[in-house]
Protein backbone atom coordinates (compact mmCIF):
# COMPACT_ATOMS: atom_id res chain seq x y z
CA UNK A 1 0.00 0.00 0.00
CA UNK A 2 2.96 2.33 0.43
CA UNK A 3 6.45 2.77 -0.90
CA UNK A 4 9.27 0.92 0.89
CA UNK A 5 10.59 4.14 2.36
CA UNK A 6 7.26 5.46 3.64
CA UNK A 7 8.36 4.76 7.22
CA UNK A 8 11.26 7.13 6.68
CA UNK A 9 9.73 10.18 5.03
CA UNK A 10 12.89 12.18 5.64
CA UNK A 11 14.95 9.79 3.54
CA UNK A 12 15.25 11.08 0.00
CA UNK A 13 14.11 8.66 -2.69
CA UNK A 14 17.12 7.79 -4.80
CA UNK A 15 17.18 6.65 -8.40
CA UNK A 16 18.92 3.39 -7.59
CA UNK A 17 16.97 1.83 -4.78
CA UNK A 18 18.84 -0.79 -2.80
CA UNK A 19 17.52 -4.31 -3.19
CA UNK A 20 14.87 -5.00 -0.60
CA UNK A 21 16.03 -7.92 1.50
CA UNK A 22 13.11 -10.00 2.67
CA UNK A 23 13.26 -11.87 5.93
CA UNK A 24 12.88 -15.63 5.60
CA UNK A 25 9.41 -17.16 5.54
CA UNK A 26 8.19 -19.12 8.57
CA UNK A 27 5.25 -21.49 8.86
CA UNK A 28 3.23 -21.08 12.05
CA UNK A 29 1.50 -23.82 14.04
CA UNK A 30 -0.77 -23.01 16.98
CA UNK A 31 -2.22 -25.31 19.60
CA UNK A 32 -5.63 -23.95 20.56
CA UNK A 33 -7.26 -23.77 23.97
CA UNK A 34 -8.95 -27.13 23.56
CA UNK A 35 -6.99 -28.67 20.70
CA UNK A 36 -4.71 -31.60 21.28
CA UNK A 37 -2.33 -30.91 18.42
CA UNK A 38 -0.73 -27.91 16.79
CA UNK A 39 -2.45 -26.84 13.58
CA UNK A 40 -1.00 -24.90 10.71
CA UNK A 41 -2.51 -21.41 10.75
CA UNK A 42 -0.44 -19.50 8.22
CA UNK A 43 2.95 -18.02 7.59
CA UNK A 44 4.91 -14.83 8.25
CA UNK A 45 8.30 -13.21 7.77
CA UNK A 46 10.89 -12.82 10.54
CA UNK A 47 14.64 -12.43 10.87
CA UNK A 48 15.11 -15.34 13.29
CA UNK A 49 13.13 -17.90 15.26
CA UNK A 50 12.61 -15.76 18.36
CA UNK A 51 11.23 -12.95 16.26
CA UNK A 52 9.08 -15.47 14.37
CA UNK A 53 7.46 -16.60 17.63
CA UNK A 54 6.87 -13.00 18.73
CA UNK A 55 5.41 -12.13 15.35
CA UNK A 56 3.23 -15.24 15.46
CA UNK A 57 2.00 -14.20 18.88
CA UNK A 58 1.01 -10.80 17.50
CA UNK A 59 -0.40 -11.94 14.18
CA UNK A 60 -2.09 -15.23 15.06
CA UNK A 61 -2.95 -15.26 18.79
CA UNK A 62 -4.27 -11.75 19.34
CA UNK A 63 -7.81 -13.06 19.68
CA UNK A 64 -6.84 -15.57 22.32
CA UNK A 65 -6.54 -18.45 19.86
CA UNK A 66 -3.65 -20.35 21.32
CA UNK A 67 -1.72 -21.75 24.24
CA UNK A 68 1.38 -22.88 22.33
CA UNK A 69 3.20 -21.76 19.20
CA UNK A 70 5.53 -23.67 16.90
CA UNK A 71 7.38 -22.01 14.06
CA UNK A 72 9.48 -23.67 11.40
CA UNK A 73 11.32 -22.01 8.59
CA UNK A 74 9.44 -22.84 5.41
CA UNK A 75 12.55 -24.07 3.61
CA UNK A 76 12.91 -26.90 6.14
CA UNK A 77 9.57 -28.41 5.20
CA UNK A 78 9.79 -31.26 2.69
CA UNK A 79 6.57 -31.60 0.70
CA UNK A 80 5.10 -34.16 -1.66
CA UNK A 81 4.87 -33.12 -5.27
CA UNK A 82 1.42 -32.30 -6.71
CA UNK A 83 2.43 -33.91 -10.01
CA UNK A 84 2.78 -37.28 -8.30
CA UNK A 85 -0.67 -37.31 -6.78
CA UNK A 86 -1.84 -40.08 -9.11
CA UNK A 87 0.58 -42.77 -7.98
CA UNK A 88 0.67 -41.46 -4.41
CA UNK A 89 -3.02 -41.20 -3.54
CA UNK A 90 -5.26 -42.78 -6.14
CA UNK A 91 -4.45 -46.41 -5.27
CA UNK A 92 -6.06 -45.97 -1.85
CA UNK A 93 -9.35 -44.69 -3.30
CA UNK A 94 -10.65 -48.18 -4.07
CA UNK A 95 -9.63 -49.83 -0.80
CA UNK A 96 -12.65 -49.19 1.42
CA UNK A 97 -11.73 -52.20 3.58
CA UNK A 98 -8.95 -50.07 5.07
CA UNK A 99 -11.56 -47.96 6.86
CA UNK A 100 -12.43 -49.51 10.24
CA UNK A 101 -16.18 -49.20 9.58
CA UNK A 102 -16.98 -52.91 9.53
CA UNK A 103 -16.85 -53.35 13.29
CA UNK A 104 -19.60 -52.83 15.82
CA UNK A 105 -18.20 -50.67 18.55
CA UNK A 106 -19.72 -51.28 21.99
CA UNK A 107 -21.39 -48.22 23.52
CA UNK A 108 -19.25 -48.61 26.63
CA UNK A 109 -16.19 -47.56 24.64
CA UNK A 110 -17.51 -44.03 24.32
CA UNK A 111 -16.23 -41.50 21.83
CA UNK A 112 -13.37 -42.64 19.65
CA UNK B 1 0.33 5.04 56.88
CA UNK B 2 -0.50 8.56 55.74
CA UNK B 3 -3.93 9.27 54.28
CA UNK B 4 -3.67 10.58 50.78
CA UNK B 5 -5.30 13.77 49.60
CA UNK B 6 -7.85 12.81 46.92
CA UNK B 7 -6.76 15.66 44.65
CA UNK B 8 -3.23 14.30 44.69
CA UNK B 9 -4.44 10.77 44.05
CA UNK B 10 -6.37 12.14 41.06
CA UNK B 11 -3.19 13.80 39.77
CA UNK B 12 -1.28 10.55 40.11
CA UNK B 13 -3.92 8.54 38.26
CA UNK B 14 -3.98 11.13 35.47
CA UNK B 15 -0.22 10.74 35.13
CA UNK B 16 -0.55 6.98 34.68
CA UNK B 17 -3.48 7.30 32.29
CA UNK B 18 -2.12 10.21 30.27
CA UNK B 19 1.19 8.40 29.72
CA UNK B 20 -0.57 5.41 28.20
CA UNK B 21 -3.10 7.54 26.32
CA UNK B 22 -0.58 9.81 24.64
CA UNK B 23 1.88 7.03 23.81
CA UNK B 24 -0.96 4.76 22.70
CA UNK B 25 -2.21 7.43 20.31
CA UNK B 26 1.21 8.03 18.78
CA UNK B 27 1.80 4.30 18.34
CA UNK B 28 -1.63 3.84 16.76
CA UNK B 29 -0.61 6.25 14.01
CA UNK B 30 1.69 3.51 12.66
CA UNK B 31 -1.30 1.36 11.79
CA UNK B 32 -1.02 0.70 8.05
CA UNK B 33 2.39 2.40 7.81
CA UNK B 34 4.90 0.15 9.60
CA UNK B 35 7.87 -1.16 7.59
CA UNK B 36 6.56 -4.75 7.55
CA UNK B 37 3.16 -6.32 8.11
CA UNK B 38 4.22 -8.17 11.26
CA UNK B 39 5.48 -4.97 12.91
CA UNK B 40 2.33 -3.18 11.84
CA UNK B 41 0.15 -5.64 13.73
CA UNK B 42 2.51 -5.74 16.71
CA UNK B 43 2.44 -1.94 17.01
CA UNK B 44 -1.34 -1.88 16.71
CA UNK B 45 -1.55 -4.49 19.48
CA UNK B 46 0.73 -2.40 21.69
CA UNK B 47 -1.33 0.73 21.02
CA UNK B 48 -4.53 -1.12 21.91
CA UNK B 49 -2.97 -2.45 25.13
CA UNK B 50 -2.03 1.10 26.10
CA UNK B 51 -5.46 2.52 25.29
CA UNK B 52 -7.04 -0.30 27.30
CA UNK B 53 -4.87 0.60 30.27
CA UNK B 54 -5.85 4.24 29.79
CA UNK B 55 -9.53 3.34 30.19
CA UNK B 56 -8.75 1.76 33.55
CA UNK B 57 -6.50 4.55 34.87
CA UNK B 58 -8.66 7.45 33.73
CA UNK B 59 -11.81 5.57 34.75
CA UNK B 60 -10.47 5.33 38.27
CA UNK B 61 -9.25 8.94 38.12
CA UNK B 62 -12.75 10.11 37.22
CA UNK B 63 -14.21 8.05 40.06
CA UNK B 64 -11.73 9.51 42.56
CA UNK B 65 -12.43 13.02 41.29
CA UNK B 66 -16.15 12.50 41.85
CA UNK B 67 -17.33 15.30 39.59
CA UNK B 68 -19.31 13.12 37.24
CA UNK B 69 -16.68 13.03 34.50
CA UNK B 70 -15.90 9.80 32.66
CA UNK B 71 -12.63 8.38 31.31
CA UNK B 72 -13.74 9.57 27.86
CA UNK B 73 -14.34 13.09 29.18
CA UNK B 74 -10.85 13.19 30.65
CA UNK B 75 -9.25 11.84 27.48
CA UNK B 76 -11.15 13.84 24.89
CA UNK B 77 -12.19 17.08 26.55
CA UNK B 78 -9.12 18.29 28.45
CA UNK B 79 -6.62 20.63 26.85
CA UNK B 80 -2.83 20.50 26.89
CA UNK B 81 -2.32 22.19 30.26
CA UNK B 82 -4.44 19.57 32.03
CA UNK B 83 -2.44 16.63 30.70
CA UNK B 84 -0.03 14.98 33.13
CA UNK B 85 2.01 12.65 30.92
CA UNK B 86 5.81 12.72 30.98
CA UNK B 87 7.48 14.58 28.11
CA UNK B 88 9.05 11.39 26.75
CA UNK B 89 5.76 9.90 25.54
CA UNK B 90 4.63 13.05 23.72
CA UNK B 91 7.77 13.17 21.56
CA UNK B 92 6.79 12.49 17.94
CA UNK B 93 7.10 9.14 16.17
CA UNK B 94 9.97 10.20 13.90
CA UNK B 95 11.19 7.20 11.94
CA UNK B 96 10.51 3.61 12.99
CA UNK B 97 13.76 3.50 14.99
CA UNK B 98 12.84 6.61 16.96
CA UNK B 99 9.42 5.15 17.72
CA UNK B 100 10.95 1.92 18.99
CA UNK B 101 13.58 3.73 21.06
CA UNK B 102 10.90 5.88 22.70
CA UNK B 103 8.86 2.73 23.30
CA UNK B 104 11.76 0.89 24.92
CA UNK B 105 12.79 3.79 27.16
CA UNK B 106 9.18 4.07 28.34
CA UNK B 107 8.43 0.32 28.55
CA UNK B 108 11.43 -0.30 30.81
CA UNK B 109 10.15 2.34 33.26
CA UNK B 110 6.54 1.22 32.86
CA UNK B 111 7.42 -2.36 33.79
CA UNK B 112 9.17 -1.33 37.02
CA UNK B 113 6.39 1.09 37.91
CA UNK B 114 3.58 -1.41 37.35
CA UNK B 115 5.52 -4.14 39.14
CA UNK B 116 5.69 -1.89 42.20
CA UNK B 117 2.08 -0.73 41.84
CA UNK B 118 0.88 -4.34 41.84
CA UNK B 119 1.73 -4.25 45.56
CA UNK B 120 -0.09 -0.95 46.13
CA UNK B 121 -2.06 -0.33 49.31
CA UNK B 122 -4.91 0.84 47.04
CA UNK B 123 -6.78 -2.28 45.87
CA UNK B 124 -8.03 -0.93 42.55
CA UNK B 125 -4.60 0.42 41.63
CA UNK B 126 -3.02 -2.92 42.52
CA UNK B 127 -5.55 -4.73 40.33
CA UNK B 128 -5.04 -2.44 37.33
CA UNK B 129 -1.27 -2.79 37.67
CA UNK B 130 -1.42 -6.58 37.96
CA UNK B 131 -3.43 -6.78 34.74
CA UNK B 132 -1.26 -4.28 32.85
CA UNK B 133 2.12 -5.62 33.90
CA UNK B 134 1.66 -8.80 31.82
CA UNK B 135 1.08 -6.73 28.70
CA UNK B 136 4.03 -4.50 29.44
CA UNK B 137 6.34 -7.44 30.09
CA UNK B 138 5.79 -8.33 26.46
CA UNK B 139 6.08 -4.72 25.24
CA UNK B 140 9.52 -4.32 26.78
CA UNK B 141 10.76 -7.64 25.39
CA UNK B 142 9.62 -6.70 21.94
CA UNK B 143 10.89 -3.11 21.95
CA UNK B 144 14.18 -4.22 23.54
CA UNK B 145 14.71 -6.85 20.84
CA UNK B 146 14.06 -4.28 18.14
CA UNK B 147 16.46 -1.79 19.71
CA UNK B 148 19.14 -4.51 19.71
CA UNK B 149 18.30 -5.62 16.17
CA UNK B 150 18.46 -2.12 14.74
CA UNK B 151 21.26 -0.79 16.96
CA UNK B 152 23.50 -3.75 16.16
CA UNK B 153 22.29 -3.85 12.57
CA UNK B 154 23.54 -2.01 9.51
CA UNK B 155 25.52 1.22 9.74
CA UNK B 156 22.36 3.04 8.60
CA UNK B 157 20.12 1.50 11.28
CA UNK B 158 22.84 1.93 13.92
CA UNK B 159 23.25 5.64 13.24
CA UNK B 160 19.48 6.18 13.27
CA UNK B 161 19.18 4.41 16.63
CA UNK B 162 22.07 6.37 18.14
CA UNK B 163 20.45 9.56 16.89
CA UNK B 164 17.14 8.52 18.44
CA UNK B 165 18.83 7.73 21.75
CA UNK B 166 20.64 11.08 21.79
CA UNK B 167 17.34 12.83 21.09
CA UNK B 168 15.26 10.97 23.69
CA UNK B 169 17.69 10.35 26.55
CA UNK B 170 17.20 13.84 28.06
CA UNK B 171 13.53 12.90 28.60
CA UNK B 172 14.32 9.82 30.71
CA UNK B 173 15.15 11.70 33.93
CA UNK B 174 11.65 13.11 34.40
CA UNK B 175 10.21 9.64 35.03
CA UNK B 176 12.36 9.28 38.17
CA UNK B 177 12.15 12.81 39.60
CA UNK B 178 9.75 12.91 42.55
CA UNK B 179 7.55 15.91 43.33
CA UNK B 180 4.85 16.62 45.93
CA UNK B 181 2.32 14.31 44.23
CA UNK B 182 4.79 11.42 44.07
CA UNK B 183 5.78 11.96 47.68
CA UNK B 184 2.16 11.99 48.83
CA UNK B 185 1.20 8.73 47.10
CA UNK B 186 4.47 7.12 48.21
CA UNK B 187 3.85 8.11 51.84
CA UNK B 188 0.42 6.43 51.64
CA UNK B 189 1.95 3.22 50.29
CA UNK B 190 0.01 3.70 47.04
CA UNK B 191 2.98 4.05 44.70
CA UNK B 192 6.75 3.66 44.92
CA UNK B 193 9.21 6.51 45.23
CA UNK B 194 10.08 7.04 41.52
CA UNK B 195 13.78 7.40 42.33
CA UNK B 196 13.81 3.88 43.76
CA UNK B 197 13.06 2.45 40.31
CA UNK B 198 16.11 4.00 38.70
CA UNK B 199 18.69 1.36 39.58
CA UNK B 200 16.79 -1.56 38.04
CA UNK B 201 15.90 0.62 35.07
CA UNK B 202 19.50 1.58 34.44
CA UNK B 203 20.58 -2.05 34.68
CA UNK B 204 17.99 -3.27 32.16
CA UNK B 205 18.34 -0.36 29.76
CA UNK B 206 22.13 -0.37 30.06
CA UNK B 207 22.32 -4.07 29.17
CA UNK B 208 20.06 -3.70 26.13
CA UNK B 209 21.83 -0.58 24.86
CA UNK B 210 25.22 -2.25 25.30
CA UNK B 211 24.03 -5.26 23.30
CA UNK B 212 22.70 -2.81 20.72
CA UNK B 213 26.20 -1.25 20.55
CA UNK B 214 24.71 2.15 21.40
CA UNK B 215 26.30 4.69 23.76
CA UNK B 216 24.26 6.40 26.43
CA UNK B 217 24.81 10.18 26.25
CA UNK B 218 26.94 11.35 29.17
CA UNK B 219 25.15 14.63 29.72
CA UNK B 220 22.85 14.16 32.71
CA UNK B 221 20.48 16.97 31.72
CA UNK B 222 16.80 16.08 32.08
CA UNK B 223 13.83 18.00 30.72
CA UNK B 224 10.89 18.31 33.06
CA UNK B 225 7.44 19.83 33.26
CA UNK B 226 5.29 17.15 31.63
CA UNK B 227 3.91 15.21 34.56
CA UNK B 228 3.43 18.36 36.61
CA UNK B 229 1.67 19.99 33.65
CA UNK B 230 3.99 22.98 33.97
CA UNK B 231 5.37 22.94 30.46
CA UNK B 232 4.52 20.42 27.75
CA UNK B 233 6.36 20.42 24.44
CA UNK B 234 4.56 21.72 21.36
CA UNK B 235 4.05 18.15 20.12
CA UNK B 236 1.30 17.40 22.63
CA UNK B 237 -0.96 20.09 21.20
CA UNK B 238 -0.61 18.69 17.70
CA UNK B 239 -1.39 15.21 18.97
CA UNK B 240 -4.51 16.39 20.78
CA UNK B 241 -5.90 18.20 17.74
CA UNK B 242 -5.72 14.88 15.88
CA UNK B 243 -6.99 12.75 18.73
CA UNK B 244 -9.76 15.00 19.99
CA UNK B 245 -11.14 16.68 16.88
CA UNK B 246 -14.07 14.34 16.43
CA UNK B 247 -15.40 14.79 19.97
CA UNK B 248 -14.78 18.52 19.67
CA UNK B 249 -16.55 18.86 16.33
CA UNK B 250 -19.38 16.43 17.10
CA UNK B 251 -19.86 16.55 20.88
CA UNK B 252 -21.22 13.31 22.29
CA UNK B 253 -20.74 11.38 19.06
CA UNK B 254 -20.56 7.65 19.67
CA UNK B 255 -20.49 4.39 17.69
Amino acid sequence: MSSPNSAYPDTPETQTKPKRHEWPLWEVFIRGQHGMSHRHVGSLHAADEEMAIKNARDVYTRRNEGVSIWVVEARHIAASSPSEKGPLYEPSESKVYRHPTFFDIPDEVGAM
Amino acid sequence: MAEVDQAQLFEFLCRMGDNTLVLGHWVSEWCGHAPVLEEDIALANTALDLIGQTQMWLGLAAEVEGKGRSADDLAMLRDVWDFRNVLLVEQPNGDFGQTMMRQFLFDAWHLEMLGALAGSSHDQIAAIAAKSVKEVQYHVERSGDTVVGLGDGTSESHSRMQKALNLLWPYVGEMFAADAVDNAVAAAGIAPDPAALRETYDARVGAVLAEATLSVPEDGFAHKGGKSGFQHSEHLGHLLTQMQWLQRAYPGASW
